[in-house]
């Protein structure tokens, strides 16, 4: 080996004191997404999934629903529901793989990382979003062809509404990764909470009222129509603090003080 | 270089590590001992800022670890091999760690062919590795970013002997050019050809520590005879203990020489006397362990 010790050894080289930058830190952690196995078969399925579901709209969907704002919408489905667990496994296969040791050696300021895998969280959402808008552009070009109307129009409101909807599921599974650091607990948990939780409000009077405030479920949905008012910003926000920031700050620390094995 | 102070760490009740104190210079390798479960690891991992101390301090070129940016350009650490995501291949391991540290990743075949892991092999995920080959990896890995201090646990594990000889050679290679290597291990023979001090541990406390030629010569002689009893009555005249191994020879904490005049004046017949060297340590390493008796490894 070559390794070029240096001629003071008791002096510390600046490039191993300058902190690594969290742009490139980010990048690692997007490339990291995606290098694996699980990651890699995740985005192939949300995009075959994606792809489906114009599929679905240009071969059952009645004429006049087949409009560029339908296939953009309805397309957003798959990488709702699966882009999350890509940011819950970016978190926790640091622990389930152990490569938390390895990750941690090389950028002791662990809340760096942890910013880094959020950054790379919101980017990926910001992408797959992109993706879909190409997607159902192309598959609303097909749509006169199917007999439907192949409108174009599309609320701008809508562009930002739904790419915060991405964003903040993508960065709730952040959250429930950190907050959990178990691969299965954590995808469970991420499904079937919210989920309860839907349903206890649905079906019990008495939380109604702060059902319509506390379930993202509910109050996310909002951001699918065009110009949401200030009411349903102020619900949806108020669940977001509830199901992704808190737990976000909650994981964040459990992840600080963890000790690495 | 390497310097911890009284590094305490407790479990509980249980002290896993207990006023540990110890340097590594540059152009040395220390060789760190001790049973499983002794503490060495915790040890380890509280050098490079994974496991927060009870108490103490250990600082790297005079920096705590945790308060270095980029580690990686300044200390390699191996701790566990195993710690790798199955499922990405070993040239993406180390291309993290370039991108990470701020390489260009055009270095990673390179590094490597160099642990001997080519081209096919590179492009293998983790999964199918053999622990041989996850050392590499890791030997790899940890001297990606051209450090000057290695820390490495138990690197041995899983190399055939072949291996642990390529890898002594790596180890004095880069001690010899000034770096300095804290490697740790469990088998005395694993690291005495290659360390020149050696640190032994066990139930969280330092045993013994000290240059190896000094330790080894600590360790005794080796003294054979025709009369057993003769020799046995002599040792104890001289107020010394010695320990009878199996084949008849008896290990004596003195030098040859005082031995040798003592053995003349009495007339007592030896056939063999000589320096114990490494069977000596051996033999101490095995009694300074023996009373620490090997606990489940603190996690």
């Amino acid at each position: 080996m070559t390794a070029p010790v240096s001629t003071t050894p008791t002096t510390l080289p600046a490039s191993a004191a300058a902190p690594v930058p969290l742009t490139r830190l980010t990048m690692v952690e997007l490339r990291k997404l995606a290098d694996t196995r699980a990651g890699m078969w995740l985005l192939i399925v949300i995009g075959f999934a994606t792809v489906a579901t114009s599929a679905i709209l240009l071969g059952w969907a009645e004429d006049e629903e087949m409009t560029f704002t339908a296939f953009y919408t309805f397309g957003l489905a798959p990488s709702a529901v699966l882009l999350p667990v890509l940011g819950i496994l970016s978190v926790t296969s640091e622990w389930s793989q152990r490569t938390a040791l390895a990750t941690f050696t090389l950028v002791p300021a662990r809340a760096r990382v942890l910013l880094a895998k959020v950054g790379a969280g919101a980017l990926i959402a910001i992408a797959a979003t992109a993706a879909t808008a190409i997607l159902a552009a192309g598959a609303n070009a097909l749509a006169p062809a199917f007999g439907g109307d192949g409108a174009w129009s599309l609320d701008p409101s809508l562009i930002w509404q739904t790419l915060l909807f991405q964003v903040i599921f993508v960065l709730m599974g952040n959250a429930f990764g950190a907050l959990l650091l178990n691969t299965p607990l954590a995808i469970v948990v991420f499904f079937a909470l919210p989920t309860v939780w839907s349903i206890l409000g649905g079906s019990i009077r008495a939380l109604a009222d702060a059902s319509a405030w506390l379930d993202l479920n509910v109050t996310s949905q909002a951001t699918m129509e065009a110009d949401m008012t200030s009411g349903e910003w102020a619900r949806m926000a108020v669940s977001t603090v509830v199901w992704v920031v808190l737990p976000l700050l909650l994981g964040g620390w459990r992840v600080l003080r963890r000790e690495v094995s | 270089m390497i310097t911890v102070e009284n590094l305490t760490k407790t479990y509980g009740a249980q002290r896993a590590v207990d006023g540990v104190s110890f340097t590594c210079e540059p152009g040395t390798v220390t060789g760190f001992l001790g049973p499983n479960g002794a503490g060495k690891s915790t040890t380890l991992r509280m050098i490079c800022g994974l496991t927060p101390p009870s108490s103490g301090r250990a600082t790297v070129s005079g920096v705590a670890y945790r308060r270095l940016g980029n580690p990686g350009r300044h200390v390699g650490v191996l701790l566990d091999a195993s710690a790798q995501h199955a499922g990405r291949t070993g040239r993406e391991v180390l291309a993290l760690a370039a991108i990470t540290m701020g390489l260009d990743t055009a270095r990673v075949p390179d590094r490597l062919a160099r642990v001997g892991l080519d081209g096919t092999a590179a492009k293998r995920r983790v999964r199918a590795y053999s622990l041989g080959m996850r050392q590499r990896l890791g030997l790899a890995y940890a001297m990606l970013g051209d450090p000057a201090v290695l820390v490495l646990d138990e690197p041995a594990n899983g190399l055939d002997p072949e291996g642990i000889h390529w890898m002594r050679g790596l180890l004095r290679g880069f001690a010899d050019r000034g770096g300095t290597v804290l490697l740790s291990s469990h088998l005395l023979r694993e690291v005495e050809v290659v360390a020149d001090r050696l640190v032994v541990i066990g139930n969280g406390r330092i045993l013994t520590q000290g240059d190896k030629e000094a330790l080894l010569g600590a360790a005794g002689t080796m003294v054979r005879t025709t009369d057993p009893a003769a020799l046995d009555a002599l040792l104890q005249r001289m107020g010394l203990t010695g320990t009878t191994s199996a084949d008849g020879s008896v290990l004596v904490p003195a030098d040859a020489q005082t031995i040798g005049q003592a053995a003349a004046a009495a007339g007592v017949v030896l056939l063999e006397l000589r320096p114990a060297g490494s069977g000596g340590l051996e033999e101490m390493f095995l009694r300074l362990t023996a009373g620490a008796e090997p606990e489940k490894a603190a996690r």
